[in-house]
């Protein structure tokens, strides 16, 4: 969408983050999902342009690897500011359905969704 | 506030769907993102993860100018399955050296669909094998330059040193009907894995 002049982008992705590149959490993968709070927190503090973007984003459930695509920055980036929002409440996180043992169930409606394509 | 130290699981939304993914895998431009585009409900989108290159000498002046960040291009989709499961497909970077993303987009993933391509089916030995190696359920989807398929499954088995457990299936990658049977395929092998292990 709009503003996605490659060249526009004035601050380059790592100064959103305060110049850290490490997630302070692990617990957001590709697919965890993000759904922005509501109502939102009345805290003093004002998310910056960025994190604003996020908020908006996932009015609805969206996942990170999606948030990622839509906001044309890298994973690692948008988990960062990811972990700000959730630490000043702003949003509230799903982690993926984990398959570490085959749930029959789960795979069956996996199967049938497909079915329906 | 309900305490100070959020934790992710305690913050768990139950407005939001559970999700789940499956890597589409293979060598370089075998058209994993052309499956992914010709199922998914979204068109496939693109994250890039930017890398700095290894190899470059800090200390060496005369390297600054040419210290470069290239970037791992990974595209996916969307399958809403039900209300309240979304499958995800992750095309996986098809170029050796960028490998070591795939442990981090393997785990947590279903299992995987292995691209081969008719007719350089080699390029895709290295997906199998790091599957194989790690115990990640997948099946093999040969994909048909223009939709033909001049080998009988057999022969590309026979081929790839597969062995019969592992099930292959003849695709065309731009179609989707053929793209979600080999979904199926492999939510099938799960299935019948799953079965299995239950006894």
């Amino acid at each position: 969408m709009g503003g996605s002049d490659p060249s526009g982008r004035l601050v380059r992705p790592f100064t959103l983050t305060g110049g850290r590149t490490r997630p302070s959490r692990a617990d957001f993968t590709l697919i965890t999902t993000v759904t922005a709070a509501d109502p939102q927190p009345e805290t003093a503090a004002r998310p910056q342009p960025e994190h604003l973007r996020i908020l908006r984003l996932c009015a609805r459930p969206m996942a990170v690897a999606e948030l990622a695509a839509r906001l044309d920055l890298p994973v690692s980036v948008v988990v960062i500011m990811l972990c700000d929002l959730l630490e000043a409440g702003r949003i509230t996180v799903r982690p993926p359905r984990p398959v570490t043992t085959p749930d029959p169930d789960l795979l069956q409606k996996v199967r049938e969704g497909l079915g329906r394509l | 506030m309900a305490g100070s130290d959020t934790d992710v699981r305690a913050s768990a939304d139950g407005g939001a769907p559970d999700t789940v993914k499956i890597l589409i895998a293979g060598g370089f431009g075998v058209g994993k993102t052309t499956m992914v585009g010709s199922v998914s409900e979204i068109r496939p989108l693109r994250t890039e993860e930017p890398l700095t290159m290894a190899g470059l000498d800090v200390d060496d002046l005369d390297g600054v100018e040419e210290k470069r960040v290239t970037t791992v291009a990974m595209d996916f989709g969307r399958i809403t399955v039900s209300d309240d499961l979304v499958l995800y497909l992750f095309g996986t970077p098809g170029q050796q050296r960028f490998w070591f993303m795939w442990n981090d987009l393997a785990h947590g993933a279903l299992g995987a669909v292995v691209l081969v391509d008719v007719r350089r089916p080699k390029s895709s030995f290295a997906a199998i094998d790091f599957f194989e190696r790690r115990g990640i359920p997948f099946v093999v989807a040969v994909n048909g330059f223009h939709g033909e398929h001049p080998y009988p499954v057999e022969d590309i088995r026979e081929a790839l040193t597969l062995p019969a457990e592992v099930p292959v299936l003849l695709c065309d990658a731009r179609e989707r009907e053929s793209s979600r049977d080999v979904l199926i395929a492999l939510i099938d092998l799960l299935i019948a894995q799953a079965a299995a292990a239950a006894g």
